[in-house]
């Protein structure tokens, strides 16, 4: 057994050693560029290119056609829900997503908002350079919008329906599980609505959405259905005909593909229109310009093909191997929490709180093993998740979490490695812990008054 | 994130860990920090009657950082006056660890943690001589 041991395959995972030997003539000898039309080298690398496209669509059951190539899913969930936003904003401007999405779709979605704010704000001076006969100042702005009554003002309240180009956007709770209420899904719902963005699964607590469910109730009210699937896929049956997912976004890289290559599936029929949001040469049927990172699509076709093959086996032994990891763990320390449901999981996902001991202490103390304490996007920072946070886990319990991502090339002795690591760490650390020696008295931790800072 | 060498020797190999005994009137205790912030702090001095730290003793819950801090103060309090304790600043122990600037904060915990056990401990000297002159 090699150290460290890697188990955060929701940050990355290694690229298959077959996948990299699918890419290598295309970083050789075949380096052509997939736009040229006028000699042999162009069309081989086109053919390549197709072939993948085809790898990729046959993994969520779509048609090659819809499939456009990106930079990767950041790119592909920006160009979804900025797409959709900017062609159908006569059609409405309302967005509902979920708190525990990723970053991704969150500040995409934050910022269609400042958009919107923004324009109205320009709408506002406007109308009241009309009613003042002065210029008005964005300072002043606040002040003058209560004096002349903006919010009651016709005029200003006919402009403010026109379309903006930004959003309105809803951000829904999810239940304790991760899951999100249908109920409260529909509820959200508005004659404004034009797209709802939800996660296939969640990269922290592996919770996976009810996405067919989802797919019916927006199809029956002709919103566009945007799945960020990059967590789940190759991992868990995800197809977008069943699902009635209007737009979904992949990465190569989370499926033992190379770094910097994805994809978003937009569908054919009924019609899924979007505005591009990088311009140039109309490459990728003029929804994203750009040379063709030809290798890395190669890579990403093969590492789709060799899911849709292995991944059923795989889950099965992804299972048994995180099953074994949570049972060791939690019959042999007290005080311990999954978080996420259990019964709708990524097959690698574990994610566990460990009462009175601080995750990023616990992780410098078990550093032959590579884990994380939330997402990899967000280890910048000191806050606790904020998925946690949405469902429902407090912030002390939140600060105790680590994430295991298992994959591919976990073993069962690794698993049975980490038991024991993550045993003897905790225990060490709740020597030290101030909280489990109160906690292990009877003391109320909630009765203290804490120094806040 | 990468911590210096420091750090890693007081986090693998924390100084004075434990607890000291609460009811001991020699005994002072200041925990500081929130488990809802992610770190707490406790710190305990054992002082003579002419103000000696004899003995110190942390628990702390929190970051490599905060572990180290602890542990670094709970060396350097030892032997010193409460009045040489005092000042002892955070500025002291980030400058030592070579703290990250995300860690000031472990470092400020550590500072206060040192005012909070003198302070715990003067209170309850204060309180033992209304005692004894009532």
């Amino acid at each position: 057994m090699k150290l460290p041991i890697y188990m955060d395959n929701h940050a990355t995972t290694p690229m298959d050693p077959r996948v990299l030997e699918a890419m290598l003539p295309y970083l050789r000898e075949d380096f052509g560029n997939a736009a040229s039309r006028n000699h042999a080298f162009g069309w081989k690398a086109e053919a390549a290119v197709e072939e993948a496209r085809k790898q990729v669509a046959a993994l969520i059951g779509a048609s090659d056609k819809e499939i456009v190539f990106t930079s990767g899913a950041t790119e592909s969930d920006n160009l979804a829900i900025k797409g959709v936003v900017e062609f159908y904003k006569e059609k409405g401007d309302h967005i509902i997503t979920l708190k525990t999405e990723h970053k991704a779709v969150l500040d995409t979605c934050k910022r269609l908002e400042r958009v919107r704010q923004e324009r109205l704000d320009e709408l506002k001076m406007l109308r009241l350079m009309q009613l003042t006969g002065a210029p008005v100042s964005r300072d002043d702005l606040a002040t003058l919008a209560i004096k002349h009554d903006l919010d009651n003002d016709a005029v200003y309240r006919q402009w403010a329906e026109l379309p903006t180009g930004g959003a309105r956007v809803t951000y829904l709770d999810v239940e304790k599980d991760g899951r999100v209420d249908l109920k409260k899904l529909e509820a959200a719902m508005t004659d404004k609505t034009i797209l709802v963005s939800i996660m296939l699964a969640n990269n922290e607590i592996g919770t996976v959405q009810p996405i067919a469910e989802i797919g019916r109730l927006c199809r029956a009210r002709g919103i566009l259905f945007h799945c960020d699937a990059v967590q789940g896929i190759g991992k868990v049956p995800f197809h977008v005909e069943e699902m009635q997912v209007d737009l979904a976004s992949i990465s190569a890289h989370k499926m033992y593909g190379p770094k910097g290559v994805g994809a978003l599936y937009v569908r054919r029929k009924p019609r899924v229109r979007i505005a591009p949001i990088i311009d140039g040469g109309g490459h990728e049927r003029g929804m994203r310009s750009g040379t063709l990172n030809v290798a890395s699509i190669v890579g990403f076709g093969h590492a789709a093909k060799i899911a849709r093959e292995e991944m059923a086996d795989e889950a099965v032994r992804l299972t048994r191997l995180r099953e074994r990891l949570r049972k060791g763990i939690v019959e042999q320390l007290d005080m311990v929490t999954v978080n996420g449901s259990q019964e709708h999981r990524l097959p690698g996902n574990l994610n566990i709180s460990f009462a009175y001991v601080e995750g990023e202490a616990l992780m410098m103390a078990i550093k032959d093993v590579a884990v994380s304490s939330g997402s990899a996007c967000t280890s910048a920072s000191l806050e606790p998740s904020y998925v946690l946070r949405a469902c429902g886990v407090e912030e002390e319990l939140a600060h105790s979490s680590i994430r295991f991502g298992l994959g591919r090339f976990n073993t069962e002795e690794e698993v049975d490695f980490v038991i024991k690591l993550m045993v003897d760490k905790v225990n060490r650390l709740r020597e030290m812990s101030p909280l489990y020696e109160m906690a292990k008295e009877g003391i109320d931790l909630k009765s203290i008054e804490w120094t806040a800072h | 994130m990468a911590y210096s060498d420091k750090v890693i020797d007081h986090y693998e190999n924390p100084r004075n860990v434990g607890t000291l005994d609460k009811a001991d009137p020699n005994v002072g205790t200041g925990l500081v920090g929130a488990p809802a912030c992610g770190d707490v702090m406790r710190l305990q001095l054992k002082i003579s009657d002419d103000g000696i730290i004899e003995d110190a003793r942390f628990k702390t819950f929190g970051c490599g950082s905060a572990i180290a801090s602890s542990s670094l103060v709970s060396e350097w309090v030892k032997g010193k006056t409460v009045d040489e304790a005092l000042t002892i600043s955070n500025k002291d122990v980030a400058r030592e660890l070579a703290l990250p600037p995300v860690k000031i904060h472990c470092s400020v915990l550590a500072e206060d943690a040192i005012k909070a056990a003198i302070d715990d401990f003067k209170k309850k000297r204060e309180a033992r001589r209304q005692q004894q002159s009532a």
